[in-house]
This record gives C-alpha cells, structure tokens and sequence, in this order.
C-alpha cells in the first residue's frame, strides 16, 4: 500500500518528473514568474522553496546541494546572489500559486506561480544580471 | 457477439441527449475592478487577487 507516500506522480516516471521539476524551478528562479497546471505548480512550490531555504543558508555544501537540482549556472547565480538575500525575514512560503484561469486548446484549469521578490522588468533583470556577473568577475579578479 | 435487436430512432437518441447541456460558468465580481472573472482566480482583467496586484496585464 502506497500510505502516506506523499509524491505526485504527476503520470510520468521517475527520471522524467526529477528532469520535469528541474526544467520548472530554473525557469521560476530566472523569471520569478511561470504559469503551469495546479497540481505541477504546487510541486514546483514544494520544490524550489527547499532550494530558497538553501540559497539562505548560502555555504559551499549547500549551493552544491542546490546544483544537484538547478543544472544552470545563471539560474543558481541568481538564486544564491539574488533571491536567498531578498528572502531573509521570511520563514518559508516563499512561493505563491494562485488560480489563473482555463488554457486554450486543452481547457486544463492554469495557475500562476510566483516568487515572492521584488518586482523587476526583464530589461532591468538582464542589466541586474550583468551587474551581478561584472562584479563578481571583479571580485574574482581581486 | 450481443448486438441490438431494435433500430434506435433518432428522435430516441435526441431525446436523451436533451438533457446534455453546457453549465454557464459561475462568475463574480472582481473586488477591485468590478469586471466578472472566476471566483477564486486572478482577475484576468486587472491582474489582481485577494487586493493585491499580482500581475500587470497585458505584460505577460
């Protein structure tokens, strides 16, 4: 009996929905915002505020903890030099998944999920991003 | 192999089907910009939910 086995499934095997919620929290962590399915969105929740939790924690260990999920280098830059410093004074619940409304040519029901930091524009996300990497070259090269 | 011993009138068929029908969806009002949206979702107009924006429209 499968009692209290609390993964979903989500109808795919176990390689493809590791690789599936992977491919989901990269793109959460780089746009702070993806609309997906209820059920994928709740997941995807569950899965990158564990990676928030470790982006807070912010030694060596924990960012190889956290690459073991987010393949990406841009994406765990952002998440250890970006996200976790904004997420400091909350305790969890670091996401947010609401309701959006019905998609388009398979009717499933959508929602929104968002990361709860500060709202930038992606022309200011992509100049924050060559900030971020000109000062760590920086910081590298001293 | 069990088949029908009838023919099935159409008008048999259409009349049961008379009771397949579309339920109109269940709309509210937006509290902040008072357009009918789903209740429980964003607002698709003004990008709001619960009071709170949650996303500019139009953006996407």
């Amino acid at each position: 009996m499968r009692h209290g086995r609390k993964i979903k499934k989500l109808g795919r095997t176990p390689a493809h929905r590791k690789a599936m919620l992977s491919n989901m929290a990269t793109s959460l962590i780089m746009h702070s915002t993806i609309k997906t399915t209820p059920v994928k969105a709740r997941e995807v929740c569950r899965v990158v505020d564990r990676l928030v939790t470790l982006a807070k924690r912010g030694d060596l260990h924990a960012r190889r903890q956290a690459a073991l999920t987010i393949r990406d280098k841009a994406a765990l830059q952002r998440l250890f030099g970006d996200i976790g410093p904004q997420l400091t004074s909350r305790n969890g619940g670091y996401t947010r998944a609401l309701h959006w409304g019905i998609r388009r040519g398979d009717g499933a029901p959508l929602s929104i999920v968002q990361l709860l930091v500060e709202k930038s524009t992606p022309e200011e996300e992509t100049k924050d991003k060559k900030k971020q990497s000109k000062a760590k070259t920086e910081t590298a090269a001293e | 192999m069990p088949l029908p011993k009838r023919r099935h009138s159409q008008a048999r068929g259409r009349k049961r089907r008379t009771h397949y029908k579309i339920a109109a969806p269940n709309l509210s009002e937006c509290s902040n910009c008072h357009s009918l949206r789903l209740p429980h979702h964003v607002c698709p107009e003004c990008g709001f939910y619960n009071g709170k924006e949650i996303i500019t429209p139009g953006k996407d």
